[in-house]
């Protein structure tokens, strides 16, 4: 099987600065042909850990490997086939649209022209203007042009949408879901907004406090959070307090009715559930956007509740 | 076109599901002539700005459950002979009344016997015994 080789492949990743953790033991694979998001809160370590992937920033311990190589000297052909966007768009100020095109096209032997033409022309870039003058979503656009003219065969983006409005973040989400007709293209990207996740991702990672606490299929995740109402009748009572339960996530109180929200309930779970005696209990679907916040959101307990089903899962199909 | 598909993101349904369901709506309620083909994964893709993959597995799971069929070369068809539901859809509707009876029959303090016992008793009263 083609896909059997991830394109991403990290193992126990871990980056300090001074004696703070930014990343701390990531071990993760992004399957080839997947469009992988990546979550997590700001300062969860998302772009550190992107840094050390393509080699940019080095780890303190463990390893990764991109495209099959490590990615501590990546040889330039490797690099060649990786489109990055970083965060900044570092773009040159003086250049106009058209001069940073071919600027770009010299260092690229598979520059394909029509590709940086459709880019900017999704995001209305006027090829006279200089980099310096354009908006925050067309230095985005131009970036992405930049990026996706070489037609990389792995496309790393840290957090493209930020500070799009909606007329940019459209055309960046046309042009994701063009590079997908490309056959085994990967497209790894973060981003906050769920519903742009929701539209075009199909694998996800999440990070909490610099640890990957879920990385797994978007369709696993959803059938794996879930919540539960429990309603108490008046004859019922006050709704109790919550007992400690595996998995649970979030519990919101309400007068009659208690909400709980959690990973990955079994059969136990839901004895437990019965044991609190109420008088009805009703599954509550979520949406993908809840159950990523309910996942993210604060508890005292920290952990991945995925660890032993995916991650081991990810590490044995490799 | 042939059928419209539009999908809401942030909804509790999933993208997957709204194709699925927009699909079976429109069949069964006779909105997809049998000799137009439907969009083509890409193109419904690319009009609803989503991972052609979801489309993909909806056309698929749509084609298990007998709604659609594949005609080689022509695309995907609205498939002549088809159930009011199919096999898997059937079997979640059951599925879901069950998860109700049986909590409501626990928490109501029925025991297991008890109610696998009234669920006899009145599939045989409403004619289920054939």
């Amino acid at each position: 099987m083609r896909s059997a080789t991830p394109v991403i492949e990290t193992s126990g990743l871990t980056r300090y600065f001074g004696s703070k953790k930014a990343v701390d033991g990531v071990t993760m694979s992004v399957p080839r042909g997947s469009v992988f998001a990546f979550l997590g809160r700001n300062g969860s370590g998302k772009t550190t850990t992107i840094r050390m992937i393509l080699g940019l920033t080095e780890s303190t311990r463990g390893s990764s490997r991109v495209l099959g190589e490590d990615s501590q000297g990546l040889p330039p052909e490797t690099r060649a086939r990786i489109g990055y966007m970083s965060e900044s768009h570092s773009l040159y100020e003086w250049m106009t649209v058209r001069e940073s095109g071919e600027y770009q096209s010299r260092f690229y032997p598979r520059w394909n022209e029509k590709i940086f033409q459709a880019v900017a022309g999704h995001f209305q870039l006027d090829a006279n203007t200089k980099a310096g003058k354009l908006s925050r979503g067309e230095r985005a656009g131009l970036s992405l042009a930049i990026t996706l003219a070489p037609e990389p065969e792995l496309l790393i983006l840290d957090d493209p949408a930020i500070g799009l409005d909606p007329v940019a973040r459209r055309a960046l989400l046309e042009s994701m879901v063009y590079v997908t007709r490309g056959a085994n293209r990967t497209i790894f990207f973060s981003s906050h907004l769920l519903d742009d996740v929701e539209r075009v991702a199909d694998h996800i990672g999440i990070l909490d406090r610099s640890v990957l606490r879920a990385c797994c299929s978007i369709e696993k995740f959803q059938a794996s959070i879930r919540q539960f109402s429990l309603h108490y009748s008046n004859s019922a009572g006050r709704p109790p307090s919550v007992p400690a339960l595996r998995g649970l996530l979030h519990v919101r109180r309400a007068e009659k009715n208690i909400r709980l929200t959690i990973a990955l309930p079994d059969a136990a779970t839901m004895t437990s559930l019965q044991a609190l005696g109420a008088t009805s209990i009703e599954e509550v679907p979520l949406s993908l956007g809840d159950a990523i916040t309910g996942y993210l959101g604060d508890r005292g307990e920290q952990g991945s509740f995925f660890e032993n089903t995916e991650l081991e899962s990810a590490r044995s199909m490799a | 076109m042939p059928i419209t598909i539009s999908i809401l993101t942030g909804s509790n349904v999933s993208i997957y599901r709204q194709i699925i369901d927009q699909v079976c709506a429109a069949a069964f309620a006779g909105r997809i002539p049998d000799d137009e083909p439907l969009p083509s994964v890409r193109a419904l893709a690319e009009e609803l700005l989503i991972n052609p993959n979801t489309v993909s597995r909806a056309y698929c799971e749509l084609a298990r459950e007998g709604i659609l069929e594949s005609r080689p070369g022509k695309g995907m068809f609205i498939s002549k002979r088809r159930q009011i539901y199919s096999k898997t859809e059937r079997k979640r509707r059951i599925d879901q009344s069950v998860t109700s009876l049986v909590t409501e029959g626990l928490m109501l303090g029925f025991t297991a016997e008890e109610i696998v016992g009234l669920v006899a008793s009145k599939t045989k009263e409403l004619g289920g015994s054939r």
